[in-house]
């Protein structure tokens, strides 16, 4: 046990990330916080139209897409990274509904049947072609957060750019397509008739679910992606009922559990990506302990959904 | 049909019987053994000579065996996602099973997984109970949060100074050659408590399965039911983890099972296939990536359960997509072709049956069609022996099997419509549409009970003559 878990030196643990430390801990910190941050953004959409475990799917099926663009290309490029994740999640979520509506089996079973066969191509891909495909397994499983070397004539290391990026474009699309997205999520009929073609909104949040995700993949592993997707958003709805602070509040979700998975990664000695996921669960516990849509609250979510007391606007 | 699945069966338990007689050579290990061939490398896998690979072949199958049994009702029930977030889930418990006394000993990580498979389910329960947020959602944040939490101790575990040779991380994707023999006895005992389980309780399970509240009013314990078979559904995710890996063990769970759900519709013949397709993809997976040397085992036993289903997928007899598809074209050629016949019949009909050849002018306007079309359907008459044409291809001839059933199909028609306007008191013009459908697919013994209610009638409701048939032998 004393060596499992490293005795608590604060100035090791708290001081130390954010002085002497900065330079390898800021990125991290940074890329964690874009990560969880960006995943929280478009999360909250996925709960609200109940696909969480679309995200489940397309997370672990964007595997063989990428280990097919690094075959194709010999290299993950930023096109190839991307049409990698779009051809997957696309592949994803047609042969769902093809498996679904082409025979008697259920749509659980299909999204089951669909992303674990697509996952265990990548896995086979990646040992097959080893020598060819940089990505390893463990990478796989859980994200590589610690490497993020500067380059020196770059403002900041690669991923954190490109993760940056895509979560400016998610944020912006959001605040562009705000009213779009929050009424098709809750009321397909009404957007149809508003003229807002539901299947095209689909189709698009699936596209930028699978950029997310790619974007994601690398620091965060296929798996602890889903909890970067569902925790903030998830968190932020205990407290409130209204959409935009849920959107406000998983961003604010995002930064406090990066900056404490740090703080936990480096006393632990243990994966920071995990370590990042383990302190986002913490506040969606405190959340649900202590938050007015929690169990101190009453039962007031067993009886009636607040959402249909209050009805969202912004 | 039944018997031939059945003597399948039993075939293939032979097979597996017999692979288990032969004796034992110890050899080297697994690693070793790539520089033969493919047939021999067969060989030496399936002949069970040694002591390894026999360990790591008994447990696939013992765990096809379990994961097809516990996943036959898991699909059924639609829960497959349950399966997924167990799965994920047991994680901590696998390390802190292994924390334990820093070894993997099999029956102490089955505790520990168990524990953590019900916490999570207890959990996903409590989210679901307490707050708004719905099932997939409280599945999705159990799963992952359970799964880094048990990626955090894997970590930390690895880091320690006898974690490295733990092997801990083969927990993760699978590898059937780890697979030692005290965790084999750990899954047959497993594959014992799940069969005994199923075969005592298997009525109580049916109805669980499909009218849960139909069971709950005759006093029948269905929570406990529930729960027990969640309980084995655990053990079984927990022992096939070492040999399919945490990602992917709850394929096969699914897969098989939905494999099996497309070849059958009872639940007894659904929980065998699924059993022996469990059986069947795990020793497959295992011998691939045995040939692969060393490969993880788990993606392949996945990919191996994949082709298994994409195969049921398309060709199962009664619920595949092509048969289905090839069902739905061969009846809308053979409703063309009794259309055409039907189409000649009315042409020599009214010119009184004097003659026997009909022009494929006449039949084109009789059918309203083009030329082209007609000789279209004329040639397909002749593939099927109905009909002959002329050398110059103008005119048709019936042969005896065609003129039978031209009979046939608008006997069926007229006597139809008569029954619709004298028994059932439709208007007569309102009854053609409705016997343009029946008269193919109505059966000889509803024509007989039809004539036997009608009473033998001559003419149908338009004046028509009902055309007698001595014998209908031809149906094709």
């Amino acid at each position: 046990m004393q060596t499992l878990i490293p005795s608590f030196d604060a100035h090791l643990v708290l001081v130390e990330p954010w002085t002497t430390a900065l330079p390898t801990y800021g990125w991290m910190v940074l890329m964690a916080f874009l990560v969880t941050a960006t995943c929280g953004l478009i999360g909250n959409y996925l709960i609200l139209r109940r696909m969480a475990l679309v995200g489940d799917a397309i997370s672990h099926s964007v595997l063989p897409g990428l280990a097919i663009a690094f075959l194709i290309t010999g290299g993950l490029s930023l096109p190839a990274m991307l049409a990698g994740a779009l051809g997957a999640g696309l592949l994803t979520t047609s042969m769902i509904e093809f498996i679904h509506s082409k025979s008697r089996i259920k749509a659980d079973a299909a999204i089951g049947i669909t992303f674990c066969t697509l996952f265990a191509l990548g896995v086979v891909l990646i040992n097959v072609f080893a020598s060819r495909v940089h990505l390893d397994a463990d990478c796989v499983l859980y994200g590589e957060l610690s490497y993020l070397h500067k380059p020196a004539d770059a403002i900041a290391p690669r991923p954190v750019l490109i993760m940056g990026g895509v979560g400016l474009t998610v944020a912006a699309l959001i605040a562009f397509f705000y009213k779009e997205l929050l009424v098709s999520s809750f009321d397909t009929m009404l957007a149809a008739s508003l003229g807002f073609r539901p299947k095209i909104i689909h189709l698009c949040l699936m596209a930028m679910l699978s950029i997310v995700i790619v974007a994601a993949f690398e620091s965060v592993g296929a798996i602890l992606v889903i909890a970067m997707l569902i925790l903030p958003g998830a968190t932020a709805q205990l407290i409130t009922n209204r959409l935009a602070p849920c959107l406000w509040l998983s961003v604010l979700h995002a930064a406090l559990s990066a900056v404490l998975g740090l703080h936990l990664a480096v006393w632990l000695d243990c994966s920071m990506a995990g370590a990042v996921v383990v302190a986002a669960a913490f506040l969606f516990t405190l959340a649900w302990i202590f938050a007015p849509g929690g169990i101190l609250a009453g039962r007031r979510g067993a009886t009636a959904d607040p959402l249909l007391d209050s009805p969202l606007s912004s | 049909m039944e018997r031939r699945r059945i003597v399948g069966h039993q075939s293939i338990f032979i097979l597996l019987l017999l692979l288990l007689l032969p004796s034992s050579l110890h050899a080297a290990r697994i690693g070793d053994l790539t520089d033969t061939d493919i047939l021999e490398q067969a060989l030496r896998f399936f002949s069970f000579r040694d002591e390894a690979l026999r360990t790591a072949l008994l447990g696939c199958i013992l765990l096809g065996l379990n994961c097809g049994l516990l996943g036959s009702f898991v699909v059924v029930r639609r829960m497959s996602l349950v399966g997924d977030t167990l799965s994920h889930a047991v994680l901590p418990g696998i390390a802190l099973g292994f924390l334990w006394n820093m070894s993997k000993d099999p029956v102490v990580i089955l505790i520990g997984a168990t524990a953590a498979g019900a916490l999570a389910m207890l959990t996903v329960n409590a989210i679901t109970r307490t707050t708004r947020l719905k099932d997939d959602a409280a599945m999705g944040l159990v799963l992952s949060s359970f799964y880094a939490i048990g990626i955090c101790l894997v970590t930390m575990i690895q880091r320690l100074p006898t974690g490295q040779k733990s092997g801990i991380d083969k927990f993760l994707f699978g590898q059937a050659a780890a697979l030692t023999p005290s965790e084999v006895w750990v899954m047959a005992g497993t594959s014992l408590v799940s069969l005994t389980f199923l075969a005592l309780c298997y009525r109580g399970l049916l109805v669980l399965s499909f009218h849960r509240e139909f069971g709950e009013s005759l006093g029948l314990r269905m929570a406990w039911m529930h729960h027990a078979l969640m309980l084995l559904t655990a053990f079984a995710v927990v022992t096939a983890m070492q040999a399919v890996g945490v990602v992917l063990v709850s394929a096969m769970l699914i897969i098989p099972a939905s494999t099996a759900y497309l070849l059958t519709d009872r639940m007894h013949r659904l929980v065998i296939i699924a059993a022996v397709i469990g059986m069947l993809s795990a020793v497959l997976g295992a011998f691939f990536s045995f040939l692969g040397n060393n490969f993880p085992t788990g993606p392949f036993m996945v990919l191996a359960g994949a082709a298994l289903f994409s195969i049921a997928f398309l060709f199962s007899p009664r619920h595949g997509w092509l048969t289905r598809m090839w069902r739905h074209y061969s009846r809308r050629r053979r409703t063309e072709r009794e259309n055409t016949l039907k189409a000649m019949y009315h042409v020599l009909e009214d010119r009184d049956f004097h003659g026997e050849g009909v022009s494929l002018v006449d039949l084109a306007q009789r059918r309203r069609e083009t030329i082209e079309e007609v000789t279209h359907r004329a040639a397909a008459l002749k593939n099927a022996h109905l009909a002959t044409l002329t050398d110059d291809g103008t005119i048709l001839h019936f042969t005896p099997q065609g003129l039978q059933k031209a009979k046939a199909i608008v006997r069926n028609h007229r006597l139809w419509e008569l029954y619709l306007t004298n028994v059932m008191l439709y208007e007569s013009d309102h009854v053609h549409e409705d016997a343009e459908k029946i008269e193919h697919v109505i059966g000889e013994d509803q024509v007989r009970q039809l004539e036997r209610r009608l009473d033998f009638p001559e003419t149908d409701p338009h004046g028509k003559e009902i055309p007698k048939i001595s014998s209908v032998s031809h149906r094709s």
